[in-house]
């Protein structure tokens, strides 16, 4: 099983991705410079958190145009597994693989805090070791991570049950108190309609070790090891 | 060109200087070589003033690697592997524009750090602000936070760390020290030095603009009402450029083709090509018009003194440019050839060919001019030391307590720690508010505790004793951690040095500092002056701020403040003497700063920190929190509240009378050398045994639990509230601030 991290030039969070899935989980795993156009032999891309190229302008707009980008969207539509944390989920939004836009969280200020955030969904690469309704304690490090998306949009993505992490209180209710951001619908992470691109907010690769306060994101990483390794997804 | 006693002015140089300029070059300067050495010679970059007393400090020891001299210290961590540190100051431009020149600050210390072959890996600050009640000073701290936050956090370099004050004398001129450290492989640390005639020097990073210039010699100067008009000498930052730059230069530095490298901070591309030439005893020859430029129509002397941000300088071995390029290349970089080595000790800039400086090294680095200014003992200070306690009427202790908990300074710092990225890299261990900001290192056991400390009021009272202090507080912090403090770095941040009495605060606190930082075994490394931190001829409290690193053996066996859960044994170690002298308690309840600071015994803070260190790495203490602002009350409660478990103590055999000061000075007293440690009921014996043998007497206060506060003399409560609601009022102090005033 290798997972490919890509690196954009404002990438920050790339070293982590990568100590969390080499060192904690054991997996193999290699760096993929953002100019690289080739996928070959990855199991599961990783966009990782950061600033991909400074971000300026808005967040994940340039990085959608970087070369190994085209490779990384066929790579998705073959239907392999891809997570897109924080940055990377923004660069996911701006590429079109998954739909919606991030405001500026309703503070105005960046957030570097410890969140709750509740598995909603576990039919998807990244969340099929989770229990349902599974509540995890991950942390969240943006500015801009107020997801917006229209109303028929957001009805949309219910219907379909994509809406996959969504924020909650420590009672496991989705309601404005376990909001951090002002995410409409509490929404802290997405899947596409075919299920294998992901994109979230919180940092589940910071949470892999109980040394760091949390061990709850490694359960996201395990997940997409076992689908792997049981063929249950796969790039066509 | 003729220099005149104007011309000199406007560059901050006196007529004696000017004298001196042309008796070092045998001529008269050119405006570009008069501009070249204002900023040379400015206080910021030449430290005349304050380098006679500099010289005193304790700078070596087994463990240092590099110390005072190069872009930043090093000391050894074992494994082969070195911490790289140092703290630096950017109060001026942070007051003039916040977010860049705290942005910018930020960025200037990163660089120090890569500089020297290291990745940066923790950033912590030191923050000075006015009352928070004022307006323009809650716009100031917003602006410092979220400049700090955006180049920090988009530059992917956690900030674990730091402390705030505020107090009036700084609500004109804030002070923003920013500490950075990194790790690098011991034996592969680059200095920052030119050899090899002919080898050719490379610029890379941002092109040059018209801002900043001039900035080493604003930082050199009092504030007055017409500061504002200095905006153009604040820099603007970009950290993405300087993500790149970080990226690249660690990159280069794998390979043998690099020679040395320099950043250009302050006075720029002056400073980068003057030093490294002097540092490696050769000469560096530019041609400015090859730098690449913002703007058209760039004087040589705006060339030469501009302070944009994110440029590197760097002497790369003939024939192997080749390989520095590609690797900038990758990253969009574009490495430029500016000029080579040269044999002759000169810097020599030429314009399109022509010459328009050609200056000795020497001139501008070893023979700036150093000043042994007269030193004053204040005449005030006998008074201000003065403590008449009848004329004061005590507070009532559990209403001083509430009043304690929601002032600024002692107040939670969530409000600001949240917009700082503390966890990127995956090192933090121990959250910012917990206790020293501490870093595990990865593929070793081991793991760095890091603080930033100064009481700005007990250095005002006696400045010796108040740095000495400082010092103690900061090393206390990591060894309540568990960390043995193995280095320091300065940050000196004073008025007006031509006035007496400021030079004897700088004189005072530098002998104080040296003397305890020799009996505790902490070198210093390096660090920052900054001086001239005055508005309208009224000076900042004294803060000489101290950074310490302290090593930890056992990453897994860190301990932090918050107690850990109910029904452990709560202890003092070390003694209350009732010191009441400086304290936050006079300052917040009587707006007063008076008395005496606490009285510090080194060899006693000595041994307390030793014996916390084996609490912690023996595994014995289960929390461990420093006694300082606000005393022992406070630091019983910021042990609660992390954690939500409460406590319940007597402090009777700490206590005078029951009513009265006695209380007052038992609960708020600031007295050095103690902390409050909590252990499981079966380990009390262990740390009995393990006090005694270190000489260090300890008093068993309570335990704790429940959900309450609770601080009794006899069978008295003096103090006694739910914790949620002391745990509130302390927690939404800071922020309510701001919310209220939007």
């Amino acid at each position: 099983m290798t997972f490919a991290i890509v690196v954009f030039p404002g990438s920050n969070c790339d070293h982590d991705a990568y100590h969390a899935v080499k060192h904690v989980l054991g997996a193999n795993a290699r760096f993929v410079w953002h100019k690289e156009t080739n996928l070959q032999g990855v199991d599961c891309v990783i966009l990782p958190g950061g600033f991909a190229h400074g971000d300026y302008l808005r967040t994940g707009a340039i990085a959608r145009f970087s070369p190994v980008m085209a490779d990384v969207v066929k790579f998705a539509e073959a239907g392999g597994p891809v997570i897109g944390i924080c940055n990377g989920f923004q660069v996911l939004l701006e590429s079109g693989l998954l739909p919606g836009a991030m405001l500026r969280n309703r503070s105005l200020k960046f957030q570097c805090e410890h969140v709750l955030v509740k598995v909603e969904q576990t039919d998807t690469p990244f969340t099929r070791a989770c229990r349902p309704g599974q509540i995890l304690n991950l942390p969240i490090a943006h500015g801009e991570g107020n997801y917006y998306a229209e109303p028929e949009a957001v009805a949309q993505l219910e219907r379909n049950r994509q809406v996959i992490f969504r924020y909650v209180t420590p009672a496991g209710e989705a309601v404005d108190a376990g909001n951090p951001n002002g995410s409409v619908a509490n929404i802290a992470g997405l899947c596409s309609d075919r299920r294998n691109v992901v994109g979230l907010m919180p940092h589940p690769e910071r949470a892999c070790e109980s040394a760091l306060g949390s061990a709850d994101g490694l359960v996201l990483f395990e997940s997409v090891l076992g689908a792997v390794k049981e063929g249950a997804v796969h790039a066509r | 060109m003729p220099v005149d006693p104007q011309l000199l002015e406007q560059h901050g140089l006196t007529v004696e200087e000017g004298a001196r300029i042309i008796e070092l070059l045998g001529r008269e300067p050119s405006i570009t070589e008069l501009g070249i050495f204002s900023v040379m010679w400015s206080e910021h970059c030449s430290y005349k003033s304050s380098r006679v007393h500099l010289k005193t400090l304790p700078t070596t020891g087994p463990r240092v690697l590099q110390g005072p001299g190069e872009n930043a210290g090093a000391v050894d961590i074992g494994d082969g592997l070195a911490a790289v540190f140092k703290i630096e100051s950017h109060n001026h431009p942070s007051f003039i524009e916040p977010y860049q020149g705290a942005a910018t600050g930020v960025g200037g210390i990163i660089r120090d750090i890569f500089t020297m072959g290291a990745r940066p890996v923790a950033l912590l600050n030191s923050l000075r602000f006015g009352s928070l009640d004022e307006p323009l000073v809650r716009r100031n701290v917003e602006g410092v936070v979220a400049g700090i936050a955006g180049y920090g956090n988009s530059i992917g370099i956690p900030t674990v760390g730091g402390e705030i004050e505020f107090d009036e004398s700084y609500a004109g001129n804030p002070l923003v020290n920013v500490f950075c450290l990194g790790l690098a492989k011991a034996d592969e640390i680059i200095r920052a030095s030119a050899t090899g005639a002919g080898n050719p020097v490379f610029y890379v990073g941002s092109k040059t603009g018209r801002d900043g210039i001039h900035g080493a010699t604003m930082a050199s100067a009092e504030f007055d009402e017409k500061s504002a008009e200095k905006r153009p000498a604040v820099q603007v930052g970009d950290p993405f450029m300087e993500k790149l730059l970080l990226e690249a230069c660690l990159e280069v530095m794998h390979s043998d083709a690099l020679v040395g490298m320099q950043d250009m901070g302050a006075a720029g591309l002056t400073s980068s090509t003057c030093e490294m030439g002097s540092r490696g005893g050769a000469g560096i020859e530019i041609d400015v018009a090859l730098v690449p430029q913002r703007e058209t129509g760039m004087t040589p002397y705006e060339i030469m003194l501009s302070e944009s941000q994110e440029r590197m300088l760097l002497v790369v071995k003939r024939g192997r440019e080749a390989e520095v390029e590609a690797v900038f290349t990758k990253w969009d970089l574009h490495a430029v050839r500016i000029g080579e080595v040269t044999t002759d000790g000169r810097m020599r800039v030429k314009h399109h060919g022509e010459v328009v400086a050609d200056i000795p090294n020497g001139a501008l680095t070893d023979n700036a001019p150093q000043y042994r200014r007269p030193m004053a003992r204040p005449a005030w200070l006998d008074e201000a030391r003065t403590l008449a306690f009848d004329t004061l009427t005590p507070a009532d202790a559990g209403a001083a307590f509430l009043r304690l908990l929601a002032s600024p300074g002692i107040a939670s710092k969530r409000w600001v720690y949240r917009q700082y990225d503390h966890m990127v890299r995956t090192n933090t261990i121990v959250m910012p508010g917990m206790g020293a900001g501490t870093i595990r290192v990865k593929g070793t056991d081991r793991a760095l505790a890091l603080s930033v400390d100064c009481n700005g009021r007990f250095v005002y009272l006696d400045p010796a004793a108040g740095a000495a202090l400082a010092v103690a507080e900061a090393a206390r912090n990591v060894a309540c951690a568990g960390g043995e403090p193995i280095g320091a770095t300065n940050c000196l941040n004073f008025g007006n040095p031509q006035r007496p009495e400021i030079m004897w605060q700088f004189g005072e606190a530098v002998r104080g500092m040296g003397e305890a930082c020799r009996a505790l075994g902490i070198p210093i490394t390096g660090g920052n002056v900054s001086l001239y931190n005055e508005t309208d001829g009224k000076a900042v409290l004294p803060t000489p701020t101290i950074g310490i690193v302290g090593l930890v053996e056992h990453a897994d066996r860190v301990v932090t403040r918050a107690f850990a859960e109910a029904g452990h044994v709560v202890v003092l170690l070390g003694e209350g003497l009732g010191e009441l002298g400086g304290s936050a308690y006079l300052k917040v309840l009587h707006g007063l700063i008076r008395g005496v600071p606490p009285a510090l015994d080194l060899a006693r803070e000595g041994a307390l920190q030793r014996l916390l260190v084996t609490l912690a790495m023996e595994r014995i203490s289960r929390s461990a929190h420093d006694c300082a602002e606000g005393g022992l009350a406070v630091t019983l409660a910021e042990s609660c509240f992390d954690t939500g478990v409460g406590v319940d103590v007597d402090v009777s055999e700490l206590a005078g009378p029951a009513a009265g000061w006695g209380v007052i000075a038992t609960l708020f007293g600031e007295s050095a050398s103690r902390a409050v440690v909590s252990v499981a009921p079966g380990d009390f014996g262990r740390l009995d045994a393990a006090a005694r043998a270190a000489g260090v007497p300890i008093t068993t206060l309570g335990q704790t639990g429940g959900d309450r506060l609770r601080i009794r003399v006899g069978g008295r409560s003096v103090v006694d509230v739910a914790l949620a609601e002391a745990e509130q009022t302390w927690a939404h102090a800071i922020g309510d601030r701001f919310h209220r005033a939007h």
